[in-house]
């Protein structure tokens, strides 16, 4: 399986001004093409640094960074935020417009799209994200998850091949995260988009392609959802935690009931119980 | 102290053309000493009655005991203040409260309000401080150079230096991660079963409701829906999930696998280990067999 | 508290002036305030307010929403009128007890100076209530868009104050709910002696104030990130048109002001 590499990050490390610890220490790593990438860690792992790099809103001091083949520079970061879309953890702070379809517009006026293409587009994205009937709504009538969808809107009018949510549900209630989540699944899949997901919660990470966890401003380990779930007891060292059915089946194994392996969903693991049952 | 309200209706911006119900009929009772989760979607209503708490907010119709406090929509309310220095409470994001220049005067401040001398002020800040986690020496700084999860700490902290007799939570979890949620429940957990505090804890974590809670209430466009133990309310999970609301993992796990094997297990399982037990015996008699 | 503030609300209505290009409304607010001064005799002023009447009934608004835009300034024109009932001493005696005497100029120039400020009134409340704030900025773009030929930053004026209004809200929110907490904590904003609600509005406008450059800061990024670098090179999503109807207005506007002009005195 060889996939297109899309970023590479290279020995990246990075020092806030007023800080005297790095933030990020010596990272490397590829993103694919089209897939969906989590990037877990507790709070002050340097995973939200790391967002902020990936978007040319600061530059490692060490290290390079490339995306789709072109280094990420103060030339080039006009450039790259094109390719890139971000979704940011707060729903309010990132509403630009004061109606859903202004906001969406926004980012579509700043690049000069034409005017035609611009109604088209907003539309579209909207009716993507199924907010196309609050078209005229100020951003205070709208719950948490319906403001991130509009965020998300916004990213995708500007068809880049690659959206960052950078902690984009940690504000909202389990209805709003559900919302969100789903509506980006969807979009990965018609428009084959690059996801990459800064989070702590472990629900939108057991929907990822792919695992890394941060530490410390490290990368810590790397790998598929099966494998970091795997790690258990050290996640929770890490700041972290791990998903109900790695739990109980864990707990099972204790007790004497030999699953194959940790399942990462509900439905598999009743499934192993069942043939354990009758198998014998 | 005990807290209730009594059939309690409240209507936003009453008499105005920009009127509108948020709660209707909510009668909740909560004595002294219990852990109470309340639990419902936003905009069910349950804001609205964390606000009765500490009238903050006054009944259009029906009343609200707190103590042998009695408030209600006619009467004049005087001394509020005493109220609430008995109930305090932990807004979302409590963070954005605090503007001191010292964590210790921000920690300070309420007691203060409340006629606390300062000696005795600054003494319970040093208690609070170390009950939330955080060392001493943070007293001295700024609230405004700490991090995230510090900050909503010390704002936690700022509360209980008040020593209310009845603390009530709003999402006060909401945002971290998941080692600051597990220490903040923790630490809210203990001083309830160490000095008997009386807390309320309003959640979208039907985790934390089960885990925590002795009484639930279950609220749904503005009234109670359901009340009981934990065990009475996730006893039939089936009326929640119609609401759309969450059941706990456990609860649903332990429904998915009934369903497969067509069986019932003899209690509502709340916890991992339980449900474990139950699933270990039942796959086991299956290889006995 | 502060949602009870009904007044210059936009109210949305299907109307002729609701449907008007801001920029048409906006010259016609600034033409009415120039040719309300030409008016002084009861002919010309009955122009203005037959003119002022016409518009309110084009606009559809519901008179009351009208009427409640005037009861805030409605004891400055009481003042204005008495004023002149007492200092102006020209034309006949009309009324004497003792020192205290009315003239008919005096009368004259206080009714017509009231008039005149009823309709300024009248005229602004007809825009903002049938104008949403953003269409205004949008049309007082257009109008000061010669001006960026002297370098005056008429865009990010423009952002500015849509990015305001955007926000008015959400700062009353959360003002609300800061005040919530804080009277949780033991302060008292609404009783007290004086002195003590001063000292009540610290722990008040910190928080505020922290917790808005922090948005500030945050709205920054997620501008940046979504490409906004400035003026130049935009395009614009929202399209202002000029129609038929707001020529013929400020027509009927033009010829009310030629009217003015034929009959004052």
């Amino acid at each position: 399986m060889s996939k297109k590499q899309l970023v590479q990050l290279e020995n990246v490390s990075f020092q806030y001004d007023s800080e005297d610890r790095f933030a990020l220490k010596n990272v490397s790593f590829d993103i694919y093409e089209g897939e969906w990438l989590a990037i877990v860690g507790h709070n002050g792992s340097g995973k939200s640094t790391l967002a902020k790099l990936l978007n040319g809103l600061q530059f490692p001091q060490e290290g390079s960074i490339t995306v789709n083949g072109m280094t990420l520079n103060e030339e080039t970061v006009w450039e790259t935020r094109r390719l890139i879309g971000m979704v940011f953890q707060n729903p309010d702070n990132q509403f630009v417009g004061t109606t859903v379809q202004d906001d969406v517009a926004f980012g579509l006026e700043n690049n000069g799209i034409p005017r035609e293409e611009m109604l088209e587009r907003v539309n579209y994205s909207l009716e993507k994200v199924k907010m196309a009937q609050f078209l005229d709504q100020e951003p205070h009538q709208l719950s948490g998850g319906q403001k991130q969808r509009v965020a998300i809107a916004g990213v995708i009018a500007l068809r880049p091949s690659i959206i960052i949510l950078d902690e984009s549900t940690s504000m909202l209630d389990p209805r709003g995260r559900e919302e969100v989540l789903e509506t980006v699944k969807e979009l990965k899949d018609i428009h084959k988009m690059t996801v990459i997901s800064i989070t702590h919660d472990l629900e939108e990470a057991v929907r990822a392609d792919r695992i890394l966890v941060m530490n410390k401003g490290e990368l810590y380990r790397e790998g598929s959802p099966e494998e970091i779930f795997q790690m258990e007891e050290e996640l929770v060292q890490l700041g972290l935690d791990i998903p109900f059915p790695v739990k109980l089946s864990k707990t099972l194994k204790e007790q004497g009931v030999f699953l194959s392996k940790h399942f990462l969903s509900e439905e598999e693991l009743v499934a192993e119980l069942w043939t354990f049952h009758y198998k014998k | 102290m005990d807290i209730s309200l009594q059939e309690v209706e409240y209507r936003y911006q009453a008499n105005t053309p920009f009127e509108r119900l948020a709660i209707k009929d909510v009668s909740i009772d909560i004595p002294s000493g219990i852990f109470l989760a309340i639990i419902g979607h936003t905009g069910s209503g349950k804001s609205t009655v964390l606000q009765h708490l500490n009238a903050l907010l006054k009944p259009t119709t029906g009343k609200v005991m707190i103590g042998d406090r009695e408030v209600n929509a006619e009467k004049k309310q005087k001394n509020l203040k005493a109220i609430r220095q008995r109930v305090g409470i932990v807004f979302q994001f409590p963070e954005h409260q605090l503007f001191d220049e010292t964590v210790e005067k921000d920690i300070c401040f309420g007691p203060m309000n409340f006629g606390v001398h300062e000696e005795e002020a600054k003494k319970r800040a040093r208690i609070a401080i170390k009950q939330v986690g955080l060392s001493e020496e943070i007293l001295s700084k700024s609230p405004f150079e700490l991090s995230g999860g510090q900050m909503r700490r010390v704002a936690i902290a700022g509360v209980l230096a008040m020593e209310p007799d009845v603390i009530v939570l709003d999402e006060p979890t909401a945002g971290l991660d998941p080692r600051g949620r597990r220490e903040i429940m923790d630490m809210f957990h203990s001083l309830h079963l160490e000095r008997k505090l009386s807390t309320v804890l309003v959640t979208h974590s039907m985790e934390d409701a089960s885990k925590y809670a002795d009484q639930i209430v279950i609220m749904q466009n503005g009234q109670v829906y359901k009340k009981g133990t934990p065990n009475e309310i996730f006893s039939s999970p089936e009326g929640l999930l119609e609401l759309g609301l969450d059941v706990p993992e456990v609860v649903r796990f332990q429904q998915k696998v009934e369903e497969k094997f067509q069986t019932k297990f003899s209690q509502t399982c709340l916890t991992v280990e339980k449900l474990t037990e139950e699933i270990a015996s039942m796959v086991k008699r299956g290889e006995q067999e | 508290m502060m949602e009870k503030m009904i007044f210059g609300r936009y109210v949305p209505a299907h109307s002729v002036i609701h449907r008007m290009d801001p920029r048409s409304k906006l010259l016609m607010i600034f033409l009415f305030v120039c040719i309300v001064f030409i008016a002084n005799n009861s002919w010309t002023y009955g122009l203005l307010v037959i003119y002022t009447f016409a518009m309110i009934a084009l606009s559809k608004v519901p008179f009351r929403f009208i009427i409640s835009g005037l009861k805030p300034v409605l004891w400055l024109i009481l003042f204005t009128l008495v004023l002149h009932l007492f200092l102006t001493k020209e034309g006949e005696l009309l009324f004497q007890v003792g020192w205290f005497s009315i003239y008919e100029e005096g009368l004259r120039q206080g009714i017509f100076i009231s008039v005149r400020f009823f309709l300024l009134i009248l005229m602004t409340s007809i825009l903002t209530l049938t104008t949403t704030p953003i269409e205004i900025t949008d049309g007082m773009e257009s109008l000061l868009h010669p001006l960026n030929k002297i370098k005056f930053p008429v865009h990010e004026l423009a952002l500015m104050m849509s990015i305001s209004l955007r926000f008015i809200p959400t700062l009353m929110q959360e003002t609300d709910k800061i005040m919530k907490a804080q009277t949780a904590r033991g302060v008292e904003f609404s009783s007290g002696p004086i002195k003590e609600r001063v000292k009540a509005i610290i722990p008040l406008l910190i928080p505020l104030f922290v917790n808005s450059f922090k948005r500030a800061e945050e709205l920054a990024t997620a501008m940046e990130a979504r490409g906004y670098r400035g003026g130049e090179g935009r395009t614009k999503y929202r399209q202002l048109s000029w129609g038929l109807k707001d020529t013929t207005l400020l027509i009927f506007l033009v010829i009310l002001s030629v009217l003015l002009v034929l009959f004052r005195t």
